[in-house]
């Protein structure tokens, strides 16, 4: 455990993150209302910088600092280049996105650097204060990413909702760490985990496990604490849906495992976790899972707006990830692990493909999609491959990922899960399919050219080519995988 | 033996698919140009193929004696290999599939409408039923598997007929529905076997034909049953056989000719082929159990499908119908587990591929030129084209099994071999023959015979692309009526051995 002194070479990312935060609110008061690039582009620099260095620290090994608050490990390490890709590729989306282009640009990165600041702490966080203090960090800065377009009633009418939601979440899950405080007269949460596995009242336990897996499942959107996230997800600028959908709930998912895993759960041999008599919440985030994944489904089904419908599916993926997090083994940390890196090319991609419509067609209604086939070749191709991979068809990406997941299931014994998780792939299909159909099937309404910017196509790329890619050789990165989900806790 | 030809013949197409997109706009030909020679150096391999097979090698659950073998790692944290072979039970296949795409592209010279994209998805199309016909690797299998489903989604959604939409996403929905169990037994069976050499869980096909790799868990019987129906629904879809057929009528009118053509010829022969090349050898036990359940879905397939097809009024619908009635002459066959009773099976999986072809090409030749498929519509075409109603006739003969022809030798080693093991069942299909001639018969008479329909007086004779479209096909239902033996040979020493490994494992 390093102290304050020690521990400040090794949090150097996040000292950039703040710095890049500090000089933005300066330039902001300094310029004023002028319209210029280069808040987008510091952010991108400063986040890059940071997921660089990250991972030079992050492969040291595992060390605690400030005396425990927060830990450097490869599991952090790992999540922060997905936070840190997820908001590189928010920022550019940004920049080439009308919708948030032309305005106060300079808050605008200032919110989403301290979301990615928030992010960063909030996987390494060890400490229920530390936890809470990320969690909120990442939460206030994106109300108000989501309320950014004020001039827009959607948009205000889902930062408000995502405000008094994420609010009451907070709060429950606060209460819920008073009570394992109460329990154990620690904050640390290795120091808690340690307690508890040596007997503490069930029942106490219990509630305080359901209120914290409120708060958590409220951050991932998992069925039924899910009802925020289309409303915001709609009102939000498309680039903040697809970084909300993506960053957040990977940040999410870093906490829980982190956090349920260490207070909840017990490391025994072989790269597994015992459950504790009394709180039996795998079976309870079973049935979440195969629950929020067919709501998400089937509600996406009806959905005529493509954000409202990609807010549904991600959904539906956070379902799938959660098939990973039941499994209390390596192997389902690694399919999550695994899952989001896939999931982080695919569905920034498919937004970029819907930020890059609107900006020509104003419009994310699946009806006016129709014709972009011939409208549009280029962003046609890409949004197939982007939604195939998340249905789950190879040689795509999102196929690798749910083989994994399905893997870890079946390998557990959980069949019935397995075949609600594949059923569901074949529902997804029906939707995900829709959207191609009208794009590719049906006849354009004007055969005019959509004009699509050198940058667009470049960046559309750069996200299709993992996104196939990974379908066909992946092994580099389900072994990081595999070694940041076996050093957890270790 | 150090041979890439399978993966020559498989990733050909794919090339040209590649190339496809860098021919600008506007220069159709050579799109199709460029599709044809890379859809034609898989027939000359498909040739070279034929003639360096080895007969006398059985295959099917022995490394050893699989030919023109390519095994490399690829994925080794799971154990995923690139393997492929070929033995006697994929050879007839992987050479249908070379010449009926060959065949399927000069055939669809006359799309006029998004040239590049059509051509780009049928090699893709290509590489994903090549695959499928060599892989050896149960996960590279279910790769190819799943990669044909794209294509055919969109060739069918784009370039078919009024319907198109519905008969795509129909299409797409049922086959996903089929394999994503089909993926969840593959899993099973992954984390249930061991490669004996290495003990580490392993894809390999032939190792889960190995019994004694299987585990306690998978050596329970009910589980068995279970993994094999789960498999045998993915792959019912695809044949299909009753009651998972509902797609296949939708899916076959509305596709365009070739794609129909790829349809009836290939496709379908992936269910039959994935039940003998899969789930025969690596369940034996439960194959014997569900050999008469198979033989009775197969008697409903062959009765079912002809009743259907004499009731269409659409010339196409009767043709798919009349798949759907012919795939069932498959099942009995594999059912009966005989050497004649299989030989039959697989024949008849050869001999329906060319002779359906034809007759897909046949109706999309008439449908070019009088724009509807109405039995009824016509009357007396015999006199105005001769030369089409001499191949229409020559297909439609072959397809109701008339002696010398090749789908007649198919279906009679079929009803020889079952007889023996299920005589009532055969008895009541024998009707299934009488209903097939009626509505081959009746069909042609409503169209070629009569009174000429003064509306179809000036019909355009078949031109010479078509023919040459039909003719390879026609010369092979031929010659394989009265010398079946080139597949015969080609076919049996595999099947022999696959029969008994079945009867013989697992007792």
């Amino acid at each position: 455990m390093l102290d304050n002194v020690q521990s400040v070479k090794f949090f150097l990312p996040e000292l950039i993150l703040t710095g890049a935060i500090l000089v933005l609110i300066v330039y902001h008061v300094v310029t004023g209302k002028k319209k210029s690039l280069f808040a987008g582009y510091l952010t991108v620099v400063s986040v890059g910088a940071a997921m660089l260095i990250a991972g030079g620290i992050g492969s040291g090994g595992a060390r605690d600092l400030f005396f425990g608050m927060v830990r450097i490990d490869e599991f952090s390490t790992f999540f922060k280049v997905i936070f840190s890709l997820a908001t590189i590729f928010a920022a550019f989306m940004s920049i080439a996105s009308s919708e948030v282009n032309g305005r106060r640009q300079t808050e605008y990165y200032v919110f989403l650097l301290s979301v990615t600041l928030g992010m960063y702490l909030l996987a390494s966080a060890t400490d229920l204060v530390m936890v809470y203090l990320s969690l909120e960090l990442v939460s206030i800065p994106s109300y108000l990413l989501a309320g950014y377009l004020k001039r827009a009633d959607d948009s205000v009418e889902g930062a408000v909702k995502y405000v008094v939601y994420g609010a009451t979440a907070s709060g429950i899950m606060i209460y819920g760490f008073s009570l394992l405080y109460g329990l154990t007269g620690t904050t640390s949460v290795a120091e808690i985990g340690r307690i508890v596995a040596s007997g503490v009242s069930p029942l106490t336990l219990t509630v305080a496990f359901i209120l914290v897996g409120v708060g958590f499942g409220y951050k991932i959107a998992a069925v039924p604490f899910h009802m925020w996230s289309p409303d915001v997800y709609e009102g939000a600028p498309t680039p903040v849906t697809a970084f909300l959908s993506v960053g957040p709930k990977a940040a999410g998912f870093a906490v829980l495992i982190r956090f349920f895993y260490a207070v909840f759960a017990q490391r025994v041999e072989g790269g597994q976790w015992a459950l504790f008599e009394g709180v039996d919440w795998v079976t309870v985030f079973a049935v979440l899972s195969a629950v929020t994944m067919t709501v998400g489904n089937l509600v996406a089904i009806v959905q005529r707006n493509v954000k409202r419908l990609l807010a549904y599916s991600s959904i539906a993926h956070a379902g799938y990830m959660l098939m990973g997090f039941v499994l209390l083994n390596v192997e389902g940390l690694r399919a999550i692990l695994f899952y989001l890196v896939v999931y982080l090319f695919m569905n920034t991609g498919a937004f970029l493909v819907v930020v890059l419509i609107a900006n020509q067609i104003g419009s994310e209604d699946i009806e006016d999609y129709s014709g972009m086939g011939i409208r549009s070749p280029f962003l046609s191709v890409c949004m197939g491959i982007f939604l195939f991979a998340l249905t789950g068809i190879p040689p795509f990406s999102g196929f690798i990922g749910k083989v994994y997941l399905f893997a870890g299931v079946i390998h557990s014994g959980l069949y019935w899960l397995a075949v609600i998780g594949v059923l569901n792939s074949v529902v997804s299909l029906y939707y995900y399919a829709r959207i191609l159909k009208v794009m590719f099937l049906e006849k354009p309404k004007s055969e005019e050219e959509l004009p699509v910017g050198i940058y667009a196509k470049a960046f559309l790329a750069v996200l299709a080519f993992p996104t196939l890619l990974l379908g066909i050789y992946w092994e580099p990165i389900i072994r990081a995988a595999e070694a940041s989900a076996r050093l957890l806790g270790g | 033996m150090e041979s890439h030809i399978l993966t020559l013949m498989t990733f050909i197409p794919l090339l040209g698919a590649f190339f496809i997109l860098f021919v600008p706009k506007g220069k159709d030909n050579v799109v199709k140009i460029i599709a044809a020679v890379f859809t034609f150096i898989p027939v000359i391999l498909a040739v070279k193929l034929f003639f360096a097979f080895d007969r006398t090698l059985p295959g099917v659950t022995d490394f050893g004696t699989f030919q023109f073998i390519e095994k490399y790692p690829w994925i080794k944290a799971f154990n995923i290999e690139y393997f492929m072979g070929v033995d006697g039970i994929s050879v007839p296949m992987v050479l249908l599939t070379a010449l009926l795409s060959f065949l399927a592209v000069v055939g669809s010279w006359n799309i006029d409408k998004q040239v590049k994209g059509y051509f780009a998805l049928f090699l893709l199309l290509e590489t994903g039923m090549m695959g499928v016909f060599c892989a050896l690797d149960f996960f590279l299998f279910y790769v190819f598997w799943e990669v044909m489903l794209l294509p055919m989604y969109f060739l069918i959604g784009i370039w078919g007929g009024p319907r198109r939409e519905y008969a795509a996403i129909k299409f797409f929905l049922y086959t996903l529905l089929g394999s994503v169990l089909m993926l969840l037994v593959i899993l099973a069976l992954y984390f249930n076997t061991t490669d004996p050499e290495t003990g580490r869980h392993t894809f390999n096909m032939l190792h889960y034909m190995n019994q004694s790799t299987h585990n306690a868990w998978l050596r329970q019987f009910d589980i068995r049953v279970i993994l094999f129906i789960a498999l045998f629904i993915g792959f019912a879809i695809k044949v299909p056989i009753f009651p998972f057929h509902t797609w296949l009528p939708d899916a076959h009118v509305e596709a365009p000719t070739a794609i129909s053509v790829i349809l009836a010829g290939v496709l379908l022969k992936m269910g039959t082929y994935g039940i003998l090349r899969i789930s025969y050898p690596i369940f034996p036990d439960v194959t014997r159990w569900f050999a008469i359940p198979l033989a009775i879905l197969g008697v409903i397939n062959i009765l079912y499908g002809a009743l259907c097809a004499m009731a269409q009024s659409d010339l196409k619908k009767l043709v798919a119908y009349s798949s759907i009635s012919h795939m069932g002459y498959v099942c009995l066959g594999m059912a009966a587990m005989t050497p004649a009773g299989i030989n039959g099976a697989v024949f008849q999986m050869f001999n329906h591929g060319t002779i359906t072809a034809m007759l897909f090409f046949l109706v999309g030749v008439v449908y070019d030129r009088a724009h509807h498929r109405e039995i009824d519509g016509f009357g007396g075409l015999g006199a105005v084209v001769p030369v089409y109603t001499a191949f229409v006739s020559l297909a439609f003969f072959a397809s109701l099994g008339l002696p010398g022809l090749s789908g007649f030798i198919s279906e009679a080693l079929v009803f020889i071999g079952s007889f023996p093991v299920f005589q009532t069942m055969v008895i009541i299909a024998t009707a299934g023959i009488v209903f097939t001639a009626a509505y081959h018969l009746w069909a042609l008479q409503r169209i070629f015979l009569g009174p000429v329909n003064p509306k179809y007086v000036d019909l355009p004779e078949i031109n010479a692309r078509e023919i040459f479209c039909l003719t390879p096909l026609a010369i092979i239902v031929m010659i394989l009526g009265v010398y079946p033996m080139p597949v015969l040979k080609m076919i049996n020493t595999s099947l022999l051995h696959l029969i008994d490994f079945v009867k013989n494992t697992l007792v």
